[in-house]
């Protein structure tokens, strides 16, 4: 079966600026409950990567930089 | 196209604790204490830091037994009249004769409740009739807490796998279970003397309204997995048709939360802002009310606080937007919706399974044990009515007790190579292929047919139809396609969502009556029948390899009731809105 590549807006925001996953940082991408979260090795910043977040808050409230946003899904705002 | 292969690596534990968050790291610790040379291993597909349905904490204990506000006789009478009677006493009984020592011993490890200036438990009454709800303003510390207390005992964490099924020996004994990373892909098979279930609600059954796959009530990491494995391990399930079904701020999908503000004074109201229901604790004929003020005239349903005085509502605030669902403030806050200016659209949730919140879950006894000998199940997954959170503790508790005494008398039951290879095949299979239907597509069909089929007010027809579209569903299961490891974990998971869609399909269309409310409100029976439905309804899996169902007797109660509260969740509704 033929497969579509789709685009979504995702919820979490990272500050690439404060983001310090390139020094090795990965606590975000530990705690996210259900594994949404992943490190882009050639930005070396977090980022969502799937489009399946329950905005429950420990990414935000665990990063140690401040630098993760989590908004609303757009479907519930 | 991903390569991946079956793999023979075998680990061993004594005893195997399938879950992390609440109920699943008291089973560990309480293991440990009752015998620190086992070997206790906990599981977890997240990581035990902020997993389960408190990651982020919890506002406060809704059941908590205390002496001077409520005697565990006094309690067990509220469950079985909040539950219309069909639950089994002996197991509400051991949760309520422990919920005290629970309360003082997570206390001791630095859980903050509020107390009095005399430094007692601050108790408020939400329920119908007792009192028993204990706020913890601070109790977004909970998790770090218990993760020290696993620290310190020693117990073996094993994060980011999921346990997909349960192995048996040849006399039906639990012997292990099947593991799979949900970042690699790899799989591995742990031997077990036993295995405690702690895996939670089946929180993605039904869709919520929004459409938003993972916009549940419950975490939707729990998708049903303790549910799908006890059922294929040959263990009785018990009241899969009385539902999860709860009010929540609309869209946002979280707990209003009634327990905080009903304390302080807020309420359901309507739209008129009128008080409806007398009681705001979660019932199943609460929400039958709930749902025809919300279907009706004066609907939809409102939080109502514009009334409260404004310190009142900056310390709802502080608690509501710093605990168990903290993002509500900001949910709020886009939409201009402010407490104190106006009230707070109100809305019912999707379904669900889940025995933490109303009665659905794998059949326990009072020792946590399951029919499956060795395999043990806690927490919103445990057959114990009504058991939130504190339940959860106690009943972790009681079954890391029991499976430590267990190891003693059992050896390792042995798993036969055969149910490990098509196991890994079985869990493989759609990342072994080059395109297909995606795991979100199958998983939102199924989802969206139990909305329209199976959710409340049942039909007997419609439940039949849903069935027919589950069987096609399963057809379609060959043609799962993942992408990448995390995608096959969902495509694991949709098949724990299809299972309980099924097991919930058959025990709604077996018990041929309405009972609990909007729970298990069929139209086409409108009517309690106790004469022939005055017991639990059991789910299997029949030798078909599809559920089938049977009645087990009510044991005869502990504490009996007066025949005048054997009525009082009947008679919620205020008598001014009739």
């Amino acid at each position: 079966m033929p497969l579509a590549k789709m685009v979504t807006s995702v919820p979490v925001v990272v500050n690439a600026d404060a983001c310090i996953a390139h020094k090795g940082c990965t606590v975000c991408v530990d705690v996210c409950p259900l594994d949404v979260l992943a490190v882009d090795m050639a930005e070396g910043t977090a980022y969502m990567k799937y489009d399946e977040c329950w905005y429950c808050l420990p990414c935000e409230a665990d990063c140690p930089t401040n630098a993760i946003t989590v908004n609303i899904p757009y479907l519930l705002r | 196209m991903t390569q991946t292969a079956t793999d023979t690596t075998v680990l061993e534990t004594d005893i195997l604790v399938i879950g992390g968050g609440t109920a699943g790291p008291m089973a560990a610790v309480k293991a440990k204490q009752k015998n620190p040379k086992l070997r206790v291993t906990l599981l977890e597909k997240a990581n035990v830091k902020r997993s389960g349905a408190i990651s982020m904490g919890m506002d406060g204990l809704n059941n908590a037994v205390i002496p001077g506000h409520a005697t565990p006789e006094q309690y067990v009478k509220e469950i079985t009249i909040a539950n219309d009677g069909i639950v089994n006493q002996k197991t509400v009984m051991a949760y309520a004769q422990r919920s005290f020592d629970m309360i003082n011993l997570l206390d001791d490890w630095g859980v903050k409740f509020e107390k009095d200036e005399t430094g007692d438990y601050n108790v408020k009454k939400v329920h119908h009739m007792g009192t028993y709800v204990l706020p913890m303003p601070e109790g977004h510390h909970m998790k770090k807490i218990l993760y020290r207390q696993l620290r310190r005992h020693r117990v073996q964490v094993v994060n980011r796998y999921m346990a997909t099924r349960l192995y048996t020996g040849k006399d039906g004994r639990i012997a292990g279970a099947s593991l799979l990373n949900p970042r690699t892909a790899e799989v591995a098979t742990v031997k077990a003397k036993t295995v405690i279930l702690c895996t939670g609600a089946a929180g993605r059954l039904g869709l919520p309204s929004s459409g938003y796959l993972f916009g549940t009530y419950e975490n939707p990491t729990n998708a049903g997995d303790g549910y799908s494995m006890a059922y294929h391990a040959g263990a009785e399930l018990s009241g899969i048709e009385c539902y999860q079904i709860n009010p929540l701020i609309k869209d946002y999908n979280g707990p209003a939360c009634a327990y905080v503000t009903g304390p302080m004074g807020g309420y359901t109201a309507n739209a008129h802002g009128n008080r409806f229901i007398e009681c705001d604790y979660w019932s199943g004929q609460m929400m039958l009310e709930f749902y025809r003020e919300l279907e009706g005239g004066k609907g939809p349903v409102f939080l109502k606080l514009d009334h409260l005085a404004d310190e009142t509502v900056q310390e709802i605030e502080e608690i509501l937007h710093s605990n168990e669902r903290p993002s509500r403030g900001r949910f709020h806050e886009r939409r201009n919706t402010n407490y104190r200016e106006k009230m707070v659209e109100m809305h019912i949730s999707e379904i669900g399974l889940c025995s933490g919140h109303s009665a659905s879950g794998v059949w326990v006894d009072e020792n946590a044990r399951t029919t499956t000998p060795g395999l043990y199940a806690a927490g919103d997954l445990g057959s114990v009515p009504h058991n939130y959170m504190l339940g959860a503790f106690v009943y972790g508790a009681l079954a890391g007790e029991d499976a430590s005494d267990y190891c003693a008398g059992h050896d390792f039951a042995s798993i036969s190579d055969d149910d490990i290879h098509a196991e890994q095949q079985r869990i493989l299979a759609p990342l072994n292929k080059s395109d297909g239907v995606s795991p979100y597509q199958m998983e939102y069909k199924i989802r969206r047919m139990v909305n329209d089929y199976l959710q409340p007010p049942k039909v007997t027809r419609k439940m039949e139809i849903g069935l027919e579209r589950f069987k096609e569903i399963r057809e379609d299961l060959p043609m799962l396609y993942a992408q990448d490891p995390h995608e096959l974990m969902r495509a694991n998971e949709l098949q724990f969502i299809l299972d309980c869609a099924e097991m919930a399909a058959h025990a709604s269309l077996y018990r041929t009556e309405s009972r609990w409310g909007l729970y298990h409100y069929r139209v086409d029976y409108p009517d309690t029948n106790n004469d022939e439905w005055f017991c639990h309804v059991q789910t299997v899996k029949g030798d078909s390899g599809a559920p089938e169902c049977f009645k087990r007797e009510i044991d005869p109660y502990i504490v009996e009731l007066d025949d005048e509260e054997k009525d009082a969740y009947n008679k919620l509704r205020v008598a001014s809105t009739n």
